[in-house]
């Protein structure tokens, strides 16, 4: 007992115990680990990134340029293909079709999945395990299957043709994933928050309004990442519920391929305009992701 | 934690359920009606009864379009969780690298899934594309218009290239919200890098693995976009999948019948490979649930 | 509904999965299960193992359509005798 400092409670043991640990390990860790693990990053990266390179080298290069050769960087630097793309409403409306009935699609399955999975969460009812289930089907039908009857129940309804349509389309399996996502998150908070809210006199509404929702904001972020992605990826439904009116950028860029071949600048610069949304929304909800979660029923 | 049981909780459900059934129960039905019958038009339609379901079920094209959809999901399966948990855990936690990283790794996500089939087409081109160009300048005959085997591994590269992300995601974030207590208890008992892993990490990301696995099983059984860009089903048809097959019968040949007994066979072939999969699951986390 | 194209067989096939369904819900209602474990590998609930009979059933017709010269109705005797046993000893 020479040490005046000596850790009197187990938990003090503890951490000086975890503090020296880490010392001696900060020290014995080889840098050569922490290196191998960056480049393995790195190399993961550079897979990444390769073939989006090579769209965007394409898509400053003018067409002569690109079936001239094989060119690394373009030579003859141009934006003719954005110009193009940026001033020709057949091209822009794509773009402008598009975010449209996603951020529709967006919001109708947030509204009406956040009270289902609350009810999911918090409650037995009878057949809620067989619900789940069936719900997570709707999240595997393959769209192929749906082409037919979707474009017949929507062309008698009127809605074909429109944003709506599309916007409902998609909430076959973005409802489900949203359910799902937001459920694992409402488990995360203990049941005694909605009691205490409740004695303290809150309505249902003004309690999930106020109070719940807040704090699974986080959940909120990146259940609105998930259903963003799936909408505006998909193309099949996309494309086949709508003809000029609310076309989605993903058709609109067959027309690239005209009677003299395929436009490939014009392709290669269109495709570089539809990563850029996506990267604008993971920028917003990186922090909600990096904070973790772990999903599922629990 | 122990719910109320209560059946008021429908009314919660309710819009939700009117939604998706709309959306998908009504589709359904008219599938099935479609698939007993020889139809025209609305008017001019002949009842067939089972007859589309026996001749779908022994067409040797759709028997091999299947046997090829699975020998595919599973290889990319195989590939794209472990993958995708090694990312995950190399990725690094903190400050701008963090963040740039996970922006980076995300963008294939949020590609529309033609324009992945096109950035691989510009990519692989022989004339014209990176990759296919260093291949040959390299001396590999590379060429996917007439090779099946490298048609078949473009794909599967570009499957990866696509997906392997989501997976790394999920666990990225499974692994972010293990608390920090968890590793420090796991260094004072000098725990080796694996078991740290086996016993600390892996059970937290059961969660996330399973919907991650759920998904890419559903979204690579249906893959239609990405190969249609890609290679149109060739060469012959040694990378026609399902859907691509399901999608040429409905729409390129109008055969609304045997279309839908087709979707129908593979929907449950689907079901049961999910019910399996949640089954077994739900059963391993009651299991666990138990023991602890 | 003209464009769905309904027909008498596909109406009653849809009307008698609804009225099983409703069937099951009263049922449980009046009486709630019991989750046990029967001839199964796993513990199933009523709805489980109806769950698991429509399934089953589902493939039972595929088979006899697709690989036997048999008649449909026999996969449907088939089915329901099936259905029966899985629910009392499933």
């Amino acid at each position: 007992m020479t040490d005046s400092s000596s850790p009197t409670t187990p938990d003090a043991v503890r951490q000086q115990a975890a503090a020296a640990d880490n010392r001696r390990r900060r020290k014995a860790r080889p840098a050569s680990r922490q290196w191998r693990r960056r480049g393995l990053m790195a190399a993961y990266i550079v897979f990444v990134l390769l073939p989006i390179y090579w769209l965007l080298n394409m898509s400053f290069q003018s067409n002569t340029e690109i079936l001239g050769g094989l060119t690394l960087w373009p030579d003859d630097f141009t934006i003719e293909h954005y110009a193009k793309i940026l001033t020709e409403s057949s091209w822009y409306m794509g773009y402008i079709n598009s975010i449209t009935y996603v951020v529709m699609n967006m919001f109708i399955s947030i509204a009406v999945a956040l009270p289902a999975a609350y009810a999911f969460s918090r409650y037995q009812f009878i057949g809620d395990k067989h619900l789940f289930f069936w719900l997570l089907t709707n999240l595997m039908a393959p769209p192929a299957v749906f082409l037919l009857p979707y474009f017949q129940l929507y062309y008698t309804v009127g809605l074909f043709d429109t944003h709506v349509a599309v916007a409902l389309a998609h909430c076959l399996f973005n409802i489900p994933l949203a359910v799902w996502i937001l459920e694992g998150f409402m488990s995360g908070v203990p049941k005694e928050i909605d009691e205490t809210a409740f004695i303290d006199g809150y309505s249902f509404p003004k309690f999930f309004v106020k109070i719940f929702i807040p704090m699974i904001s986080s959940g909120i972020g990146v259940t609105l990442f998930f259903l963003f992605m799936f909408s505006w990826v998909e193309l099949l439904l996309a494309s086949t519920l709508t003809s000029t009116n609310a076309q989605p950028i993903a058709s609109v860029m067959t027309q690239t391929k005209g009677a003299s071949g395929i436009d490939w600048g014009a392709l290669a610069a269109a495709g570089t305009l539809t990563i850029l949304p996506g990267i604008v929304v993971v920028y917003f909800v990186r922090n909600h992701i990096a904070k973790g979660f772990a999903l599922g029923r629990t | 934690m122990n719910k109320v049981y209560n059946n008021r909780a429908w009314w919660l459900i309710l819009p939700m359920l009117l939604l998706v059934a709309f959306s998908a129960i009504i589709p359904l039905m008219t599938v099935v009606n479609y698939s007993v019958q020889d139809v025209f038009d609305a008017h001019t339609r002949f009842f067939t009864g089972t007859e589309w379901f026996s001749e779908m079920l022994n067409n040797p094209e759709l028997q091999s379009a299947l046997l090829r959809q699975f020998a595919f999901s599973l290889t990319v399966l195989a590939i794209e969780v472990p993958l995708g948990i090694g990312i995950a855990l190399i990725m690094p936690k903190k400050g701008w690298q963090a963040s740039a990283v996970l922006i980076l790794v995300t963008m294939p996500l949020l590609i529309p899934w033609n324009v992945v089939g096109s950035i691989w087409q510009i990519f692989t081109r022989g004339d014209i594309g990176l990759m296919g160009w260093s291949l040959r300048e390299l001396g590999y005959g590379y060429n996917i218009t007439s090779s099946p085997v490298d048609a078949w591994a473009t794909i599967i590269l570009m499957d990866v290239w696509h997906w392997t992300p989501l997976i790394a995601l999920l666990c990225y974030s499974g692994l972010r919200s293990i608390p920090d207590a968890y590793y420090q208890a796991a260094r004072i008992d000098r725990a080796s890098k694996w078991s740290v892993f086996r016993y600390i990490q892996l059970p937290k990301l059961t969660n996330v693995l399973v919907i991650g696995v759920l998904l890419r099983f559903m979204h690579s059984f249906m893959i239609y976009a990405e190969p249609f860009v890609l290679t149109g089903g060739g060469p012959g048809s040694s990378t026609t999948f399902l859907s691509q097959s399901l999608t040429t019968m409905a729409i390129g040949q109008q055969d609304l019948g045997p279309s839908a007994a087709f979707s129908l066979i593979y929907f449950l072939i689907i079901l049961l490979v999910t019910w399996v999969f949640y089954t077994a699951i739900m059963n391993m986390q009651k299991d666990n649930n138990k023991e602890a | 509904m003209e464009w769905m194209v309904w027909t008498t067989p596909t109406t009653v096939f849809f009307a008698v999965i609804a009225v099983l369904l409703a069937c099951m819900t009263t049922w449980e209602l009046v009486s709630p299960t019991i989750e046990r474990k029967g001839f199964l590998p796993i513990s199933t609930t009523r709805g489980d193992r109806f769950f698991i009979g429509l399934l089953s059933s589902a493939y039972i017709h595929l088979i006899v359509v697709g690989f036997t010269p048999l008649s449909i109705w026999l996969a449907l005797g088939a089915s329901v005798v099936w259905c029966l046993i899985l629910m009392r000893w499933g």
